[in-house]
């Protein structure tokens, strides 16, 4: 079988259209991900055992299950519990919650790097708590981490296809369905290849180049 | 509940694919990443090359595009994979990649003068890495190697996506005949996350051994290194 060139065009307008929700639910999931990954990290700095040690386990949990039964979990146990979701918006909340325990773990080795010394003046300036967190802490140990957090968004774009498993028609789905018309896998699937690979690998070099510019700035 | 816990044969059965799929997975990527990580290290810029296309090619694809490509498209051009082993090659390819960057990393970890004493005993460059240079490369690659393994057993979940009967397939499986959708998912996570577990536990057991091995942790080795050194010193 060749490579049939009118046929790519045909379907190309299909697989943008997936590559849309791709798109929306990287990216809306990330910022799930990164704003759950610092409460995560945040309560585990909290003084109560108790509840450092149940976020402890949750996220470990959370971390070393996968994905795909994950958003199965959401997709199909929640609504017998009364809480329905669409397919997209429980894919983007599944993406978000998996990926905000890899992202605590980033916040927390930024946190840590931070000097002492920056705990220290903020003690001796007596400035409230709050304040330590959000202008003395917070700011120094993600600027630290930006490219670490830069590498998780692209591997949550690369973890997106499974969405297809809950009925999202996102690209790879929306390629699988082009194909099965016309029996034809050939061209959309090697297209999505093509394109994840495509966007992987430019944004791993502007990630580097993060990573350079973060170095020149410490 | 019960239902589900009647179903343990389903899930053991699973749950045994499930394993198979990480040890051969890891196996394959366990090759790939030597082979491919040691050619990273490479003096020729040609050798190089090919490691930085292999990484940056394996690591860009999602693994589950790569696994329909080698199971939905290459049957069109003549080339017909078993899923068993369309989900191997696709799981063992993609965390090949990252192991790839973790050995060349740990490879160029291991301190200079490891690679200067070595050339001044004479050694041949092959005993000078298999003797010197990969047992110390070792002790650094395998905290991040228990964490791909982790990773690989738990990508290996969407080979149910092509009709294979892992733990996850198993789940629906049971979640159809039984209707017991909660207790179903929650006992295949809980599951997957003994599995997780074990991989850690056996993880740290081989880092532990490879210290000793290395006489980083006071042990017999390192007492011994003591005892050659004073003699040498005296």
């Amino acid at each position: 079988m060749d490579w049939d060139w009118t046929y790519t065009g045909d379907i190309l307008p299909d697989l943008l259209d997936g590559l849309r929700l791709t798109v929306t639910a990287t990216v809306l999931g990330y910022l799930i991900a990164v704003v759950l990954g610092l409460v995560w990290t945040l309560l585990r700095r909290t003084p109560s055992r108790v509840v450092n040690g149940a976020v402890r386990w949750i996220t470990e949990f959370i971390r070393s299950t996968p994905l795909l039964v994950q958003l199965f979990f959401i997709y199909y146990v929640l609504p017998t519990w009364g809480i329905t979701l669409g397919a997209l918006t429980a894919g983007i909340i599944g993406l978000g919650l998996h990926y905000s325990t890899y992202t605590a773990e980033v916040y927390r080795g930024g946190i840590a790097d931070v000097p002492r010394g920056q705990w220290e003046a903020a003690v001796a300036l007596n400035l409230p708590r709050p304040r330590v967190w959000f202008d003395v802490i917070l700011p120094q140990a993600v600027r630290r981490v930006l490219p670490t957090l830069g590498n998780y968004l692209i591997a949550m774009f690369k973890d997106s296809p499974l969405l297809l498993a809950i009925n999202v028609t996102e690209l790879l789905a929306a390629a699988y369905k082009a194909g099965s018309h016309s029996l034809r896998f050939l061209e959309p699937i090697t297209l999505v290849g093509v394109l994840f690979v495509l966007v992987s690998v430019v944004s791993s070099i502007l990630v580097r180049l993060l990573e350079t510019r973060t170095h020149a700035t410490d | 509940m019960t239902d589900v816990l009647d179903a343990y044969p389903q899930l053991l059965k699973g749950a045994w694919i499930t394993v198979q799929l990480t040890l051969l997975g890891s196996a394959l990527a366990l090759v790939l990443a030597l082979a491919f990580g040691l050619a990273g290290t490479a003096r020729s810029a040609w050798v190089r090359a090919l490691n930085r296309v292999y990484v940056e090619f394996f690591r860009g694809t999602a693994t589950l595009v790569l696994m329909y490509w080698f199971f939905y498209a290459l049957p069109l051009v003549g080339l017909r994979f078993t899923p068993m082993f369309a989900a191997v090659l696709s799981l063992g390819l993609n965390i090949g990649a990252y192991g790839a960057e973790v050995v060349r990393g740990s490879v160029r970890a291991v301190p200079r003068a490891q690679y200067e004493a070595a050339v001044a005993l004479n050694l041949t460059p092959a005993q000078r890495m298999r003797r010197v240079i990969l047992p110390q490369a070792v002790a650094l690659m395998l905290p991040p190697f228990g964490n791909l393994v982790i990773e690989l057993m738990k990508g290996s979940a969407i080979v149910s996506l092509i009709t294979i009967g892992d733990l996850t397939f198993r789940a629906k499986q049971i979640q159809n005949s039984t209707g017991e959708t909660l207790w179903t998912y929650v006992a295949i996570l809980v599951l997957y996350f003994v599995i997780a577990q074990v991989l850690q536990l056996l993880v740290r057991l081989a880092e532990r051994r490879v210290d000793r091995i290395l006489g980083r942790r006071p042990g017999r080795a390192r007492r011994r290194a003591r005892a050659v050194a004073a003699e040498v010193g005296g």
